[in-house]
């Protein structure tokens, strides 16, 4: 698509979805939002590159081909879930570390949980983008 | 098939294998003093504690005997193939085949429980399918092994039907527990387990009807056919016969059923098996016909053809045995197995001679050798019978068959004709390829001369697993006095004799009778055409190609099981009333409405992706209504890149033609829209369990320390569920991604 407009409003627009993409990924567990709100909102803004630049321009701005993106996402949820293990606990049990934390407080949480989170982030997201660029190069 | 190489073995790959079975059948042997006292060995461990389900093995005198003559053979085949197949290419994967058999044969001999059984039963289907297709490019060879698969396997469901039945009948899967029990014979079930494990049992061990795979299973390399025809895989249907006897034997179906098999199965296999003239086809009939005789002798219950039956199982393996490898020995040094060809071998290949003569005086049956005793006991047994008569009329002609084909594989080749016309110049072969036929012949002389330590070791243990009492056990000697047995064997002697010298005319006026009979061979290939045409005609109806076929049906299924459920169940709905009623959603649901419309009526296909993505936001509308932002966020981001792909597809496609009224498909809308707004208004007519809801509420927070409970569910709750579909959207991602990129268009 050759505009101008969107061309340029897209390279604001681009990193912008991307950073609101990782806040809705990383409130996800607490305010709406997760790993499949932020992959595809974070896909809409590569799918915007696309269309006003090109798919060429769109796979240089992600620097991995998204189909990758997607496995690697696919492997960290697997190793997610795998955590566990080092535990004894059941595949997938949710483990957690508090840094920091006061009494009666959470500190700051971090979990297997999230890594799941951000593997299901990555799938969404590359298999959209897989879809959306092999379309529109091959069709 | 010949060797492949100037090399004589295939060094550490060839020798490993060999002592692994070796290995193995010392520890066995090792077990034999403890067996023969009377003892049986069982251990065991938990595998499927809610289903009562064991790693349970056991070892009495007929797992013993089995144990034995399969790592025993085993041993010597792989020796042999060592040298056989010096210097293939692919002899690594060879001795992997041969060995893992020979593991899932000895696991299914030593299974004691039900469940277990058939884990390695199926293991030995499948690692012989993959050794009699071995040679791999030959087009035969792979279709005898699916051929071998499909029966084996198909036989194999019908015993997994018939081990599940027996498991219920008897409330327990342990083979040892459902035999001290003893109460299947009157339970109502009985007919079924019966018919069932028949049918696994005998497609395993080739019985007629479904005999044809086995001649088949002969493309394999010879050692192969060894080990398979010899002491194992057809002999596992003839093991899972004995291992039930205890427990099914003595009723009629059980007797008529393998008496009857196994006499038309002998006699008709000793008549195909002279008629051959390729030696390893005519041994393979013969395996028929030992098969045959097996499952005669399992049909009784005294105590003669219980020990006929372990003797005769010891004999046939090791006579067949050695008689498969010097027949292969003869392939390899003169490059053909034809009868009419061979002549002369004794001078050059002396030693393989001479275990050919003493396994063929084993199985002629003749004095001193231990098949002089085996048939003198299978005589008294059939005398025993229920039967006497047709037992023992088929068993004399059998086994006379079985005297003059024995003439023919042995005595013809090696001492008859001039090695004159030969493809090559005979030569003895390796130590490696004698062994197995010189061990196992002169085995099978020394056990018929002195029997004594065969009958203690192996024989009595066997009678007494099988019939629960050591006492059962007959004699086993060369000299029972002058009785009927002795009397039968002197009828089969000359009957034998008269065959051997006419055989060549018998042969063509069998291959003439023989040829008339059905052949079920071809009926099978006619069977496998016959399937795929069906499949073919059928995935031409089904998979018709047209987008809007798939549609139709897919939708017209769902309306249809969705309004016949309704129908057959009744619908419960809730009262109509307006109260409650407010604009907000009513506008939303008009907004919808609004969007389907547009689609039915436009002819830009712009026009009628905004259409559709009005009605899915309007959807997102709706959730955020009643409150699940998540959801509502979800469906609009999905809603808008649905929009963005079916724009990048569908905007290639020329303008859509004009609207017309289309009845089919506008039944099918009606009929999905109205079911589904039924079902979901009976659904809001049920009272809501809210136990799920309520309990995800109250853990949420304190125990997955998230207060969106959505996001919980997914990533903690239920992560599985959620792990399996980012599975299926990467998995649909690189599916989209091979077909596009296989299409035509813009390569990068």
């Amino acid at each position: 698509m050759n505009s101008l407009i969107l061309s340029v409003a897209t390279r604001y627009l681009t990193g912008l979805l991307l950073v609101f993409s990782i806040y809705l990924l990383l409130r996800g567990h607490n305010e709406p939002g997760g790993g499949f709100i932020g992959g595809l909102t974070g896909a809409t803004g590569f799918i915007l590159q696309a269309m006003a630049n090109g798919t060429d321009r769109a796979r240089e701005a992600l620097r991995l081909p998204p189909e990758v993106l997607a496995m690697l996402g696919l492997g960290a949820a697997l190793l997610a879930g795998l955590m566990s293990a080092l535990t004894g606990d059941a595949f997938l049990t949710g483990q957690w570390l508090f840094l920091g934390a006061e009494d009666g407080g959470k500190g700051l949480p971090l979990s297997s949980v999230l890594v799941f989170d951000i593997g299901v982030y990555l799938v969404v997201f590359g298999a959209v983008l897989t879809l959306v660029f092999e379309m529109e190069e091959h069709i | 098939m010949a060797p492949v190489s100037d090399k004589t073995n295939n060094g550490l790959i060839g020798i490993l294998p060999v002592l692994l079975a070796a290995a193995l059948f010392a520890f066995f042997a090792a077990q034999i003093p403890a067996i023969a006292a009377g003892e049986v060995l069982r251990w065991s461990m938990p595998w499927f504690p809610s289903q009562g389900i064991e790693l349970a093995f056991l070892l009495d005198g007929l797992s013993l005997t089995f144990a034995l003559l399969i790592s025993g053979i085993g041993t010597l085949v792989l020796l042999y193939s060592d040298s056989y197949l010096a210097g293939h290419p692919q002899y690594a994967r060879f001795a992997l085949f041969l060995t893992s058999f020979l593991l899932a044969m000895l696991g299914l001999v030593l299974a004691d429980d039900l469940i277990l059984l058939f884990v390695f039963w199926e293991l030995t289907t499948l690692t012989s399918y993959l050794l009699i297709g071995f040679s791999h490019e030959a087009e035969k060879s792979r279709r005898n092994a699916l051929q071998a698969l499909f029966v084996t396997g198909a036989g194999g469901l019908a015993f997994l039907a018939g081990l599940i039945l027996m498991g219920f009948a008897a409330g327990s899967t342990s083979i040892s527990e459902i035999i001290a029990a003893d109460e299947l014979r009157d339970h109502a079930a009985y007919t079924g387990i019966l018919v069932l494990v028949f049918a696994g049992a005998l497609t395993k061990s080739a019985q007629v009807p479904v005999h044809f795979w086995l001649p088949n299973a002969m493309a394999a390399p010879t050692p192969v056919s060894a080990f398979l025809h010899s002491a194992t895989m057809v002999k596992a249907g003839i093991y899972l016969l004995a291992r039930m006897h205890p427990a099914l034997s003595g009723t009629p179906g059980w007797i008529w059923t393998l008496t009857i098999l196994g006499a038309a199965t002998a006699v008709f296999a000793s008549l195909q098996s002279l008629r051959q003239t390729d030696l390893k086809q005519a041994l393979a009939y013969t395996t028929l016909m030992a098969l045959g005789t097996l499952t005669l002798l399992l049909g009784q219950d005294s105590g003669y053809a219980m020990t006929a039956f372990a003797t005769f199982l010891i004999v046939h393996s090791l006579y067949k045995a050695a008689l498969f490898l010097v027949v292969g020995n003869i392939d390899a040094a003169t490059g053909t197995r034809e009868v009419a060809q061979l002549g002369g071998l004794g001078r050059s290949m002396t030693l393989t001679a001479g275990a050919a003569a003493l396994a063929a005086l084993s199985m002629a049956g003749a004095p001193p050798f231990l098949g002089f005793i085996g048939k003198e006991l299978k005589y008294a047994g059939a005398l025993a019978a229920d039967a006497p008569v047709l037992v023992a009329g088929a068993l004399v002609l059998a086994n006379a068959l079985m005297f003059a084909v024995a003439g023919v594989v042995a005595l013809r080749p090696f001492w008859l004709g001039s090695a004159a016309d030969l493809p090559r110049a005979p030569k003895e072969r390796s130590w490696r390829m004698l062994a197995g036929p010189v061990v196992l012949g002169v085995a099978g002389t020394l056990f018929g001369i002195f029997p004594g330590p065969l009958q203690q070791a192996l024989v009595t243990p066997t009678v007494a697993a099988l019939t629960g009492d050591a006492a059962n056990a007959a004699e086993l000697t060369l000299w029972h006095g002058v009785n009927l047995p002795l009397l039968l064997s002197l009828a089969t002697f000359a009957l034998g004799l008269a065959l051997y010298a006419g055989h060549r005319p018998l042969r063509a006026g069998l291959a003439h009778t023989l040829g008339m009979l059905p052949d079920l061979d071809r009926g099978w290939d006619r069977f496998l055409d016959g399937l795929k045409g069906f499949a073919e005609w059928q995935a031409a109806r089904i998979q018709s190609g047209k987008l809007s076929f798939y549609l139709a049906a897919t939708f017209g299924t769902v309306a249809g099981a969705l309004l016949v459920t309704m129908l057959a169940r009744g619908l419960p709905l809730p009262a109509f009333t307006l109260d409650g009623f407010s604009w907000a959603p009513a506008a939303v649901a008009a907004l919808m409405l609004a969007g389907g419309v547009l689609v039915l009526l436009t002819r830009s296909r712009i026009t009628a992706i905004a259409g559709l993505g009005t009605s899915g936001i309007a959807i997102s509308l709706v959730f955020l209504i009643y409150g699940a932002p998540d959801v509502a966020i979800t469906q609009l981001l999905v809603e808008t890149l649905v929009v963005v792909l079916v724009a990048v597809a569908l905007l290639k496609l020329p303008r859509l033609p004009a609207p017309r009224f289309r009845p089919g498909a506008a039944v099918i809308s009606v009929a999905v829209g109205a079911s589904v707004s039924l079902m979901l208004l009976s659904v809001l007519g049920q009272p809501l369990d809210l136990s799920l809801t309520s309990y995800f509420e109250a853990a949420s927070y304190p125990d997955a320390h998230g207060r969106n409970i959505v996001n919980v569910i997914l990533v903690d709750f239920r992560a599985i569920d959620t792990f399996g579909e980012i599975a299926v959207v990467a998995i649909a991602a690189l599916s989209a991604l091979a077909l596009l990129r296989g299409t035509k268009g813009r390569t990068r």
